[in-house]
């Protein structure tokens, strides 16, 4: 009778905590859905429908959006003709964010390194000066970095100084002050993952592998870099996937010339008043991205696997 | 490799050095916050020995053991190796390897891969690698374990495997940083044999840390004692359980009595003392010789024993307390003086009175008693 009673009440105690933890998930599943499922769905929607003459769309049914991307329609016998531009867009965006990512590596890594090398009691104080230019908009980061940028910038007035260089490099509005603003913004996000598994590598495996005849280079590469690797492989995702639909730096300091996807999916919405290829842009771009990690997943789960 | 005969002693007088530290000072930090963590150490460690230093925490071994292996640069003096000066060497270059404390095995490598690391990064060919990984391993015997992760290892494999690893290369010197400290006893017993057999197979040079006394005389072949970042003592575990030159090496080795007492006279290397309770004991002194006047005067607790009847007790104590330790009792006695006396009493105490307050003499083995510099 007792053991009876007593799963009656663990029954009941079951019961009210699964509707707990439902009310409790509940404010999360809301967001969730509201800021990420929903707007999703929208653009699919969207990607399939005729683009209104002053924007928004007309209810048909077109998958002209997607055709677009790769052919261009003929004005006059409707025939589809091969047509790269989009393509080379996304071309461009994958091998500037690409860029952006190992500039951020090799930049970050030396900088994580230091970091997590300092006492305990400063490591604070330098991870607060990484953050430092969070507390600024972007925007006006940016224009910062442009005035650095431009032919009377800081940089070219040092070098004409110094003497280094007769004629101001133009910089401004090509893909080098887009790959370095993309560097520029991206790089903290880069230090702090690195940082963080840094931070928990054992000194001692270092001294051991000097120790062992392994001379520095040969310590980074067998002993920090696999020790490091999850912050190296964060790091490199955090940096290449906000890169690739980068908006601001591309516009503001490739100078509405050098489009990367973020700009081109923008003028869809603005100026050329396609909402449905904007909406099929974005999703291309989306997936692109998840079958890039699917794919590093893959190749991570194997590799894990192998060495277990 | 050959087997040590019992004067090994004096046959390792005549063996080379495999290092020499010369007037070696350590310093860490400025100003108010400096450590002086070794004082002007001088040591030649000899070929094919195992050598162990032996101190209390904080004495200064690991840093020794750090500026052998180059991971930190001498504040002063000079390191060679085989007569060569490797003072600024970095630790790559030196032939020599440490087994970590915590072991520090690579998390990302299989056991195989961390035996073979040192081969490789010295640019051996890797069938050479695999032939002497597989003996490293058996040596070890860990065969079985190769392909296994090191965190899937009991910590007696993972110091196995750290072993292994440090020998792998053939190093002219091994370090070992208290490699049986993290293992329970019974599994450090059989590692400190396995230890010696280990160094007698290679007949590489161990450089052995320790702060147990136990561990050190049963290991090594000479002791260098240490305290406070200076070296008190080096000699054979004999010679320092024996004679001792310092009152805090007596202290430290082993179990013994220290009292303060007077040097009345001295023949040869014999001396009388006068101890506080006024009795009068012959003893050793110290090979250095010191004049007459106050000393310390030490007796091993098995040197002493019981007197018989009608024997002549040269001390005199109370039975405060009596302790079985297996094979023999320790008795604690309360002198005269007030100072006290622990008597190890092997064999029968039949015929002893055992009851707390009893008087009983104690008669010093000769030799037993010596005066500490
Ligand atoms: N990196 C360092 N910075 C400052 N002081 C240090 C450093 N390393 C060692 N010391 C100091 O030097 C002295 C000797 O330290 P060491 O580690 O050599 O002692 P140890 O004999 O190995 O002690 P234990 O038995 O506790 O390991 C200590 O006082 C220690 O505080
Ligand atoms: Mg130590």
């Amino acid at each position: 009778m007792t053991a009876a009673t007593l799963t009656q009440a663990q029954i009941e105690e079951r019961r009210r905590t699964r509707r707990t933890r439902r009310a409790l998930l509940a404010p999360a599943l809301i967001i969730i859905v509201a800021i990420s499922v929903l707007p999703l769905g929208i653009t699919f929607v969207y990607s399939f429908l005729k683009p209104g003459t002053y924007g928004g769309v007309i209810w048909e049914f077109s998958t002209d959006a997607y055709v677009q991307f790769l052919f261009e329609r003929d004005i006059f016998d409707g025939t589809l003709q091969f047509n790269d531009s989009y393509l080379t867009i996304f071309m461009r965006s994958i091998g500037l964010a690409f860029g952006a990512t190992v500039g951020a590596l090799i930049l970050g890594f030396p900088t994580a390194y230091f970091i997590a090398t300092k006492p305990r009691e400063q490591r604070n104080l330098w991870l607060f000066l990484i953050t430092l230019p969070f507390w600024t908009n972007l925007l006006i980061r940016t224009y910062a970095m442009l005035l650095i940028l431009r032919d009377e910038g800081m940089i070219n007035l040092t070098l004409m100084g110094v003497g280094v260089i007769e004629k101001p490099l133009s910089i401004l509005y090509t893909d080098t002050a887009v790959f370095i603003g993309l560097i520029y913004t991206y790089l903290p996000f880069m230090v702090l993952p690195l940082y963080a598994s840094l931070e928990k590598l054992d000194f001692r495996l270092v001294e051991a592998g000097y120790d062992l005849y392994a001379n520095r280079w040969r310590v980074l590469r067998h002993i920090i870099t696999p020790v490091a690797k999850p912050g190296i492989i964060a790091g490199c995702i955090l940096v290449f996937i906000p890169g690739l639909g980068a908006y601001i730096t591309p516009a503001l300091l490739g100078g509405g010339k050098k489009l990367m996807i973020g700009n081109m999916i923008a003028i869809q919405f603005g100026s050329s008043r396609n909402w449905p290829f904007g909406s099929a842009a974005a999703l291309i771009l989306m997936a692109l991205v998840v079958i890039a990690l699917l794919i590093y997943a893959r190749a991570a789960g194997k590799g894990a696997r192998a060495h277990g | 490799m050959s087997s040590r005969p019992a004067h090994a002693d004096h046959q390792a007088q005549d063996r080379r050095n495999t290092i020499s530290a010369r007037s070696l000072v350590k310093t860490f930090g400025h100003g108010e916050t400096r450590v002086t963590a070794l004082d002007n150490i001088d040591v030649d460690i000899r070929e094919n020995e195992f050598f162990t230093l032996l101190g209390p925490s904080g004495c200064g071994k690991t840093t020794l053991l750090r500026l052998i292996a180059g991971f930190e640069l001498p504040t002063g003096g000079t390191i060679e190796l085989e007569g060569k000066d490797i003072t600024a060497l970095p630790p790559h270059l030196r032939p020599v390897n440490t087994v970590f404390q915590n072991y520090a095995l690579f998390p990302h490598m299989t056991v195989a891969e961390n035996v073979g690391f040192g081969l490789k990064m010295l640019g051996k060919p890797s069938g050479d690698i695999d032939a002497r990984v597989k003996k490293m391993l058996s040596l070890v015997q860990l065969e079985a374990m190769a392909n296994r992760r090191t965190d899937q290892l009991s910590g007696g494999q993972q110091q196995r495997v750290a072993l292994a690893r440090a020998l792998a290369p053939a190093p002219k010197v091994l370090l070992l940083d208290e490699p049986l400290a993290a293992l329970d006893l019974k599994l450090r017993k059989n590692m400190q044999l396995e230890l010696k057999s280990l160094q007698h197979e290679t007949g590489i040079t161990f450089v052995f840390v320790t702060h147990d006394q136990e561990e050190a005389l049963t290991m090594s072949d000479r002791i260098a004692v240490m305290r406070d970042g200076a070296i008190l003592q080096i000699g054979s575990p004999k010679d320092i359980y024996d004679r001792p030159t310092h009152r805090f090496v007596a202290d430290f080795i082993g179990d013994i009595n220290i009292f303060e007492g007077t040097v009345e006279s001295t023949e040869g290397n014999q001396a009388k003392v006068r101890l506080r309770d006024g009795e009068t004991v012959l003893a050793r002194m110290p090979e250095a010789g010191t004049s007459a006047g106050s000393c310390a005067l030490a007796v091993r607790p098995e040197s002493l024993r019981i007197a018989g009847p009608g024997e002549a007790a040269a001390l005199e104590g109370t039975l405060e307390n009596v302790v079985y330790m297996g094979a023999a009792h320790n008795l604690h006695l309360r002198l005269g003086s007030g100072e006290e006396l622990v008597v190890r009493h092997g064999g029968s105490t039949e015929g002893i009175d055992l009851s707390p307050g009893a008087q009983l003499g104690v008669v010093i083995a000769p030799g037993g008693a010596r005066v500490l510099a």
